[in-house]
């Protein structure tokens, strides 16, 4: 009890509290238009009818967490039920592809995001850790490279986005596979810091001990180095799985016609509709919340294993 | 054909000098001297290969070609640089850093909110913030205080979470040692609290100064006036005028890590009794 009172109190009141304000700039905000209206009709809003207005307005500057709610649902399970009903007595697979091939339900947008940002973590992952051993194990190749690694950071690379899907568009590659670049890259240096730091994070005696058992190179690598640099990695995993979903969120504004979360968000800003933005930055924030507590689930277990926690 | 054997020969020929300095005596200079040659060595071959393989400057121009492109549009840039770079990051960078530097003060004689914050803090942090510039663009108008808007909102919380957590750097013997010398909060808080945690308020404000430009530069993808390095980089794009595509991320290559430089040399000045920041034997 005295931990729920100390840990999870706080932040439940926390949270109403930014609900509850939520509400209130959501009257201040829309109340211009309310106002408007009521102009134009000739009546006088009491306070009542002004909040809700405010609360119900069909495009509203800032939509309260209910309409979101209802759009979300609207957008994700009331579209699966009535895509179902209305391919009745067609064959059963038929049925399933029309459901998921439907072009307004928000899920389809985020299995479309989703991909690309698994595609580009798997494949930026990857080649971090393969550079990162390369740079571990050859001086040279620190030498020259770690700089421009570290470099890489601080420049804004998400400034790239629109020019690789412009230029990979132009040779025929489109779909999938240009989104995932993006992410890819911007999974890749985070992944590469966190890997040389690991992969040398074992100390002197250790690394005497391992010579003392005379211990060759790869010996060294994957009974001592790798492990040791296992807890380094999922730091720079849950840093690489955000950014690979920002990547391919803002891949998706350059082509949109493909659809996805990020195009979603721009068709809501072309037509002016506000919950429709709002659902889909919630369908992205609950995504990248999800994505990195798998990550971070996948690190308590793993580190449990490998003897990291005590 | 010649010239791309050309690349790899330039290839060859950086990276046995750098295999030779690898072999040296280790110094300071070895790795900087190391890092210009590779970076030369790519350029030539850039260059080279794009000539000598006669790709379409649509789909990737040669270095020279980017270079003059930047002198040629020195001005365009310019425009954009302070438009982007000036108005809308500084600007958020500014307003964002500071407010969240205030908001961790005021919470910090608050051990519920500090609680209640922080958790939520860090689980903003983690979302992408970047989506929301839709909503501010549409809110803030198409000028550069939309830009700032989204800024703001992208640096506040890792700004927040890093100095909430920079106050708590102090341990109970050190703010003990406070009370018996009767230092009023004001007192500790200026003489010790606030100075063991520069090295996290620094760290954040490092963080920030990435995320600024990028926010800045991302939301002008959904909406700008025309100019700006973000309305440029996408436009250039879609008209496949990639030369100055190129400029311009070049300007922001350089803002970036300047504008980090700059940081990183303000917290070296500030927090030059930090064992990170002591001479490495």
């Amino acid at each position: 009890m005295s931990g729920f009172r100390k840990n999870v109190w706080p932040v439940l009141v926390v949270v109403a509290v930014i609900i509850a304000l939520w509400y209130a700039f959501a009257v201040v905000l829309n109340s211009n238009w309310a106002y408007d209206k009521a102009k134009r009709g000739g009546y006088e809003l009491t306070f009542t009818e002004l909040v809700a207005d405010t609360w119900t307005q069909k495009k509203p500057r800032l939509p309260t967490p209910d309409q979101i709610g209802e759009e979300l649902w609207k957008s994700t399970g009331a579209r699966i039920i009535k895509k179902w009903d209305r391919t009745e007595g067609k064959p059963f697979w038929e049925r399933i592809a029309k459901v998921a091939g439907d072009p307004r339900n928000l899920l389809r947008h985020v299995w479309l995001t989703l991909s690309a940002t698994m595609l580009g973590f798997v494949f930026g992952t990857g080649l971090g850790i393969l550079l990162a051993v390369g740079i571990v194990h050859n001086k040279a190749m620190n030498n020259s490279v770690m700089p421009w690694v570290i470099t890489s950071q601080t420049i804004p690379i998400l400034a790239l986005a629109p020019m690789i899907i412009v230029v990979l568009n132009s040779i025929g590659v489109s779909g999938l596979v240009p989104k995932s670049i993006i992410s890819a890259y911007l999974s890749f240096f985070p992944v590469v810091v966190g890997m040389v730091k690991g992969l040398r994070s074992p100390d002197a005696m250790q690394l005497d001990q391992m010579r003392t058992w005379s211990g060759n190179k790869s010996q060294v690598f994957w009974k001592l180095r790798l492990p040791s640099s296992v807890p380094y990695l999922f730091t720079s995993l849950k840093i690489g799985v955000a950014a690979s979903l920002v990547g391919a969120i803002v891949g998706e504004l350059t082509i949109s016609q493909n659809g996805g979360l990020g195009a979603r968000m721009l068709q809501g800003s072309y037509v002016g509709t506000t919950i429709l933005i709002w659902a889909a930055l919630i369908a992205a924030a609950t995504l990248a919340a999800v994505l990195v507590s798998i990550v971070g689930q996948t690190e308590t277990v793993v580190k449990k294993r490998m003897g990291f926690v005590k | 054909m010649m010239l791309v054997i050309a690349a790899l020969f330039v290839w060859a020929i950086g990276w046995g000098i750098n295999i030779w300095i690898a072999r040296q005596k280790p110094g300071r200079w070895q790795s900087i001297v190391s890092a210009a040659i590779f970076g030369i060595t790519l350029i030539l071959m850039w260059e080279l290969i794009v000539r000598g393989l006669e790709v379409s400057p649509v789909i990737l121009p040669p270095p020279s070609m980017i270079f003059h492109a930047f002198v040629t549009n020195k001005m365009t840039l310019l425009l954009d640089f302070y438009q982007t770079f000036v108005w809308g990051a500084l600007t958020g960078y500014a307003i964002g850093c500071s407010a969240a530097f205030l908001t961790a003060l005021a919470i910090d004689r608050s051990d519920f909110l500090k609680r209640g914050l922080l958790p939520v803090g860090n689980f903003v942090a983690a979302l992408p913030i970047i989506g929301m510039a839709p909503i501010l663009v549409m809110w803030f108008g198409f000028g550069w205080e939309s830009k700032a808007a989204v800024v703001v909102i992208m640096i506040f919380f890792p700004m927040l979470v890093n100095t909430v957590q920079g106050l708590s750097a102090t341990d109970s013997i050190q703010n003990d040692m406070m009370r018996t010398y009767s230092a009023t909060y004001w007192q500790s808080m200026f003489k010790m609290r606030l100075i063991a945690a520069a090295p996290f308020i620094f760290n954040g404000l490092k963080i920030s100064s990435t995320l600024a430009l990028i926010g800045a530069i991302v939301a002008e993808f959904f909406g700008s006036p025309i100019f700006g390095m973000g309305f440029r980089i996408s436009t250039g794009a879609g008209r496949l005028e990639l030369d100055l595509v190129w400029a311009e991320i070049v300007v922001a290559a350089i803002a970036g890590s300047a504008f980090y430089g700059l940081v990183a040399l303000g917290e070296r000045a500030a927090t030059f009794w930090h064992p990170s920041m002591r001479k490495q034997r």
